[in-house]
């Protein structure tokens, strides 16, 4: 039952319109209750048994991307892909990203459903002037007269050790431009969810992941293992509620904010932790309501601080409540420098627990800043 | 340690009997040539090609057998070190393909420039960097090439004339020409040898730019290193023409066998030449890697472990040098693996030396962003708790 009340949240929140509230609050709070879990899944399998699923329901949904068929997926994600659907909708691609890609969106503009997998988003790189001019503006151009609704989905963000130009968060640079949807899962509800209302999407959507919580478990209950389980773009969840200090943050760093929340609540202060799951379209209202009621900000990312997710957050909550703010707005992000591969480096240029604590207890005057 | 450049030229007896062949020193008649036959002949697109037949000498390949072992230790050092867990991230290595590094350094000058992609330390090697800097960049110690804060994939040596170590695939290749078109601005009669994989080959920014090296006359040449899988794709399921090196179309190329040090030395010498008078040429090396794509891959799931073992019998660079070096009484098993032992000695030491190293100071987080930073501010994690001002 609750399967088919978020595929139908989906659908009609999918134009971006509120929606019913009191309903999906309702379903919200349900769908956050951890404690009705039976079962643990890995990320990847989540997001394996998201694409399996899409693929039986749908013929024109096929993936293509490098090592996806029979090397089964370079972080394994597309396992047994394969052998299930055969060559034609698990396409195994030569290590030219610009030219798969344009194919994708090709493919897409004339009746197909394309999963693109980029082995991480730095790779995308070569690819971005198809994910912006060829996917992401042309509704748009043509007036509603060709739709795109493509997929593009791989690890972003920081591995480990992996040096400058394979770390890179492209999260803030997707999400500022308009024509395309940007998410970013975090656990394994997160990662079915939102991959399934991705592949049902009529847009372009970048779908960013994360190697590092690829191997991660987390609990589901049936109603995300159910097939239709689908959750809405441009809502982010409340993953931990509190009164003191609103803390957002996506993907991995929703594990970070959350591990500071615990060393926070220590201290008596109860953060509230909300995992955006989507930067475009960002959920600024409930963003802004938290802060309505804890009147304190800290934006957690991984990428660069200059423009970035963080930023925009800063801004849209000066923008609409700007009286609510007792403190000013913090920002945890990844540090302004190309990232070092020295393991000492590497730790200082990424954002850490005790980073985010930091900034919660500035927010919270418990401390003055050092600057 | 740097790679045997320095001649000995200690002149010996030629005709020693055994049993006074403790005696004899490992280079006889050292710099008198040799003349050997490639184990194959060099198939040209749209050019002659050259003989098969390579002058030598017992110098060179004596050293040949040197730095290649040096190289394959270093390798397979390195395979344990990332099992250890001292190297992180990611870690490609070359063993297999030490006949393309040491060739073309015979063949060339450092002043030539080389630029490969992330599967460079042997390259690095090759145009004079150590060991000590190759551990120390690869365990992220600030006696490293980068200092650490490259990595395995980020080795650089500009004095050497090695210009990277890169992680994008393909991405060297329109650098490459780069360098070429450098070289033929300042008019400084050198070339440049872009390396890339056969996975690259298909990459498009490689024909624009050999389009505009093409065009302009750059002295570019480009080196497939034809390992025959990218990462886990076989060339015939990447590539409609795996003939990369007639891939240039209006480019000619040469199609070598990469685990032939002197096969590739010849390609590298005619290569040059050609460039310098005629524009860009490709050559493709046929070689071979036995380790998989990188660490993280066993290599085993897309290759039979009866192919990986085969080319190792049959066509190991560094066993057909040795061969060469005992059929032409160059030197005997006991000092051929003296000298391997050398090389193992010489890679302890310097792993030794390198985890000695300390890693880098925090203060290098903010160092090389740019030359010229203007004292603009940048930021740590948090951003009221650590900043500093760009040097």
């Amino acid at each position: 039952m609750f399967g088919i009340i978020s595929h139908k949240l989906a659908a009609s929140t999918a134009g971006g319109s509120p929606g019913q509230p009191i309903l999906r609050a309702a379903v919200l709070a349900m769908m956050s209750n951890y404690s009705t879990a039976t079962k643990q899944i890995m990320v990847r399998e989540a997001l394996n048994s998201a694409l399996d699923e899409e693929m039986a329901a749908d013929p024109t949904v096929f993936l293509m991307g490098e090592e996806v068929g029979e090397y089964e997926g370079a972080y394994k994600v597309s396992k047994g892909l394969l052998r299930k659907y055969g060559p034609q909708r698990v396409v195994d691609t030569p290590i030219t990203e610009a030219g798969f890609t344009g194919i994708g969106v090709g493919a897409s503009c004339h009746g197909l459903r394309p999963i693109v997998e980029f082995m991480t988003f730095n790779f995308a790189m070569q690819a971005i002037d198809h994910i912006i001019n060829s996917a992401a503006k042309t509704n748009y151009m043509s007036a509603g007269n060709i739709n795109v609704p493509i997929v593009f989905r791989g690890p972003n963000g920081a591995a480990a050790g992996v040096g400058a130009q394979h770390s890179q968060c492209y999260a803030a640079w997707y999400s500022s431009c308009p024509g395309l949807k940007v998410l970013a899962p975090y656990s394994s509800e997160d990662a079915r969810g939102l991959l399934k209302t991705a592949i049902r999407d009529p847009d372009p959507v970048v779908f960013l992941e994360n190697e590092l919580l690829y191997g991660e478990s987390f609990p589901v209950s049936d109603e995300v293992l159910d097939s239709s389980f689908c959750l809405p773009i441009g809502k982010a969840k409340i993953e931990k509620e509190g009164k003191d200090v609103t803390i957002t943050a996506f993907s991995r760093m929703v594990g970070y904010a959350l591990k500071a929340a615990e060393i926070l609540e220590k201290e008596d202060l109860e953060a509230e932790v909300i995992n955006l799951r989507s930067i475009r379209p960002l959920d600024r209202s409930l963003i802004n309501n938290s802060v309505r009621k804890t009147n304190r900000l800290v934006t957690v990312e991984e990428g660069f601080p200059q423009h970035g997710v963080g930023a925009e957050i800063c801004a849209s909550v000066v923008e609409e409540n700007f009286n609510f703010l007792d403190a000013p707005v913090e920002r945890i992000s990844g540090a302004d420098v190309p990232m070092p591969y020295a393991a000492n480096l590497e730790r200082l240029a990424l954002p850490q627990v005790e980073d985010v604590v930091r900034a919660a207890r500035r927010a919270c005057y418990r401390s003055v800043p050092t600057a | 340690m740097a790679l045997s450049t320095h001649r000995t030229t200690t002149a010996l007896l030629r005709h020693l009997t055994p049993a006074i062949s403790y005696l004899r020193h490992i280079s006889t008649d050292s710099t008198s040539t040799i003349t050997v036959e490639t184990s194959v002949p060099f198939t040209g697109h749209k050019i002659e090609p050259p003989s098969r037949s390579v002058d030598t000498t017992a110098q060179e390949l004596m050293s040949f057998f040197r730095d290649m072992a040096l190289m394959r230790r270093m390798e397979i050092a390195a395979d344990s070190l990332y099992k250890a867990k001292l190297i992180r991230g990611f870690c490609h290595l070359y063993d297999g393909q030490e006949a393309v590094a040491v060739g073309m350094e015979a063949a060339i000058t450092r002043k030539d420039c080389i630029i490969t992609a992330y599967r460079d330390h042997c390259i690095f090697l090759g145009r004079g960097g150590t060991l000590l800097e190759s551990f120390s960049e690869l365990m992220g110690r600030k006696d490293g090439c980068s200092k650490g804060k490259g990595g395995s994939m980020h080795f650089y040596k500009k004095e050497g004339g090695f210009y990277g170590g890169h992680g994008i695939v393909g991405a060297q290749i329109p650098l490459g020409c780069g360098l070429a078109f450098a070289q033929k601005y300042k008019n400084d009669e050198n070339v440049t040898f872009t390396l890339y994989g056969d996975g690259a080959a298909n990459q498009g920014q490689l024909f624009e730019a050999l389009n505009m090296a093409a065009l302009w006359d750059l002295p570019a040449i480009l080196v497939c290193e034809n390992n025959h899988y990218g990462m886990g794709t076989a060339e015939w399921r990447a590539a409609k023409s795996p003939a990369y090196y007639k891939r240039g179309d209006y480019v000619p190329g040469l199609k070598v066998d990469g685990m032939d040090a002197l096969a590739v030395k010849q390609a590298c010498r005619f290569a040059k030449e050609h460039a310098l008078k005629n524009g860009p040429i490709i050559l493709e090396m046929d070689t071979y890697r036995y380790h998989g794509h990188s660490m993280s891959d066993p290599g085993s799931t897309y290759r039979t472990r009866d192919e990986i073992s085969g080319v190792r019998q049959e066509r190991d660079p560094i066993e057909r040098v040795r061969k060469l070096l005992l059929a032409y009484d160059i030197a005997n098993e006991k000092e051929l693996k003296d000298i391997e032992k050398e090389a193992r000695k010489q890679v302890d030491e310097a792993i030794a030396k390198a985890k000695e190293s300390p890693l880098p100071e925090p203060s290098e987080l903010f160092t090389n962003v740019y030359v010229k930073g203007y004292g603009v501010e940048s930021f740590g994690a948090d951003r009221k708790e650590i900043r500093a001002a760009l040097p």
